[in-house]
């Protein structure tokens, strides 16, 4: 009875972890899909969502999900300028390595930006007003602040495939994701799709931003361990597979989760770079890829 | 006939300057900026061996650093063998590393092959920060000899042995790269590089170049890891297998232009003192305002000359030639 518990435990934690990371993995196979770039500056845009949620609770003394609005606008403008200034320009190029530096650039730049910014000090918010403490549910724990987390992921993953396929819009970026050309042709304004796909990429990193420095702490290098999880999550689907993205991010939680109990925890991310590597071999192109 | 003359003429004076440099500069500080030259010189052309010829972006380069400065330093702290032993056989170790990885990775291309090295170099940090016999998170220091001695790779007075070592460390890679990349196999690897189908239907065994050169930028990366180790002689995970270290020798070769050798070295030229200058001037906050220039220098490149700043130079040499020619 007891084994179950833990089972269902871990797969409860597994569960959460791995819809936060589907989360984060959704903007970039979006962006994959759509342009066929990796943005390696993920990681850095989900940090200054940390800062702003962490900065709205060290002022304010305030909940950080007060922030949405002004985190979607900051990292909506910061999406904007960098698809403006760097991608749109780099995609023109059609040269396959500066495609996959240029974003690295970019992440270089933000990451000692906020370093400049911020000093290397990690941060961490003490005790939300709001969203904070336990939940016990026959014999299971939970912590409230993954427990929303998770649950918000759940919805926004939701909502962007709502948009992605249900409205007119969505469609025009599946659209160009299928076949640029063609969509061109059907009178789609393609570099706008890119631009609304990159920006909305961004944007969601937001909801899921602003409310880690709840559960874990924020420096200017948190960025790295979640960015190369999206990677692994993104090359794991298969790029450009939304579904992908989301079984792959709760195989990831999963396995992160099991692996840390029975291997050991600080084996848990090894365990799941393993898993991606042992994948390669048999699916290179992930495995909703095609 | 002419060019070729004053190439030579080039390469003499650069032989010259590079000899008498640390005497020139006596300070230790410009010594030292020259030895982060070569040495990420040296990682700049074993990743140009893989990234700019065989079109395998590795971000894993820092993996094989890592090993190289490993094997030497545990090597050494166990067995008491000389350094020098233990770079070659990092550098081997490095190389057969490679060859093992090439397989899970052969079927991979682009971006794929990309992340695929992330994983790689976070599965090696991870293990050498858990695992007791090597350290651990805590790394390995290498006890500090009476005096300087050559066969304990450890000199104590001045910089100028290392100076020396890596400039003939940087000097034994680039003839083997050039070496390497003007035979047959070069020819390869451009083929496979411009298609790898085209190139598999003319016969040419792709999976055993590519692991050709997976193998050489191994070797060589881990080169200059033993030589950080003797130099810092303190190595822990995070600081010889860093993300950092590998982005930095990727934006370099880019910065420089690839696939040419030349490039990745002019990269490092400008970028390591330029860096190392700003991070000396702007003391402890200078850190991220260094890093900051460096990314948007990248960014700039990437978005103006795609093809690195070499091209800027063929651009003008060829301008000069053809004015030569009408006048």
């Amino acid at each position: 009875m007891d084994d179950l518990i833990v089972v269902i435990q871990l797969i409860i934690n597994g569960l959460q972890i791995g819809l936060l990371y589907a989360l984060i993995a959704i903007g970039l196979t979006l962006i994959w899909g759509v342009m066929d770039i990796i943005n390696f500056a993920h990681g850095e845009f989900l940090v200054i969502a940390m800062y702003i949620g962490y900065g709205t609770y060290a002022f304010w003394g305030i909940c950080p999900i007060l922030s949405l609005p002004a985190a979607l606008l900051i990292l909506g403008i910061l999406g904007w300028l960098v698809y403006r200034f760097a991608i749109a320009r780099v995609l023109k190029s059609e040269n396959l390595l500066s495609q996959i530096v240029v974003t690295f650039g970019v992440s270089v730049f933000l990451q000692n930006l906020l370093l400049f910014l911020f000093s290397g000090d990690y941060r961490s918010i003490a005790s939300d007003p709001w969203i904070k403490g336990n939940v016990t549910v026959n014999q299971l724990n939970m912590n409230i602040p993954e427990l929303v987390i998770s649950i918000l992921s759940l919805l926004v993953i939701l909502v962007i495939h709502l948009f992605i396929n249900k409205t007119k819009t969505g469609k025009a970026i599946l659209a160009t994701a299928l076949d640029r050309e063609t969509a061109q042709l059907m009178g789609i304004n393609t570099d706008r799709m890119n631009q609304l796909t990159f920006v909305l990429g961004i944007a969601c990193l937001s909801i899921s931003g602003i409310l880690l420095p709840i559960t874990t702490h924020v420096s200017p290098y948190s960025g790295f361990l979640f960015a190369v999880l999206a990677f692994t999550i993104v090359a794991l689907g298969g790029f450009g597979s939304v579904l992908g993205t989301i079984i792959a991010g709760i195989i990831i939680g999963e396995v992160q989760s099991f692996g840390g109990f029975l291997v050991e925890p600080s084996y848990k991310y090894l365990c799941v770079f393993l898993l991606y590597l042992f994948v390669l071999v048999i699916r290179p192109r992930g495995l909703f890829g095609w | 006939m002419k060019t070729r003359l004053r190439d030579l003429m080039l390469f003499f004076l650069l032989g010259v300057f590079l000899l008498i440099y640390p005497f020139v500069f006596t300070q230790a500080f410009y010594q030292h900026i020259m030895i982060m030259v070569f040495m990420y010189g040296l990682l700049a052309i074993s990743w140009d061996i893989m990234g700019g010829y065989a079109n395998l972006f590795s971000f894993g380069q820092s993996a094989f650093f890592g090993i190289g400065a490993y094997v030497s330093t545990l090597l050494f702290l166990h067995w008491e063998i000389t350094p020098w032993l233990g770079m070659v056989a990092g550098g081997f170790a490095s190389g057969v590393v490679g060859i093992i990885i090439s397989y899970p990775t052969a079927r991979l291309k682009g971006h794929y092959f990309a992340i695929a090295t992330l994983a790689f170099l976070f599965v090696v940090q991870i293990v050498l920060e858990n695992w007791k016999f090597v350290g651990g998170a805590q790394g390995l220091t290498l006890p500090l000899t009476e005096q300087s001695s050559f066969w304990k790779f450890q000199f104590r007075e001045s910089k100028i042995p290392y100076y020396y070592i890596m400039l003939f460390l940087l000097g034994l890679g680039f003839l083997l790269a050039k070496g390497t990349l003007n035979s047959r196999v070069g020819y390869y690897l451009r083929a496979l590089r411009e298609s790898q189908e085209v190139a598999q239907s003319l016969g040419v065994n792709t999976a055993k170049y590519r692991l050709m050169a997976i193998a050489l930028s191994g070797f060589l990366s881990a080169l200059a890891g033993t030589f950080y180790a003797q130099y810092v002689l303190y190595i822990d995970p995070s600081s010889v297998i860093s993300l950092n270290l590998s982005v930095e020798v990727v934006l370099i070769s880019v910065f420089g232009g690839c696939g040419t050798i030349y490039g990745p070295l002019i990269g490092t030229v400008i970028l390591i003192p330029l860096t190392n200058l700003i991070r000396a001037s702007l003391g402890g906050a200078g850190r991220g305002i260094a890093y900051m220039v460096f990314g948007g220098i990248i960014i700039l490149i990437c978005v103006l000359q795609p093809d690195g700043l070499i091209k800027l130079f063929e651009r003008s040499k060829k301008a000069v030639r053809e004015r030569y020619d009408v006048t």
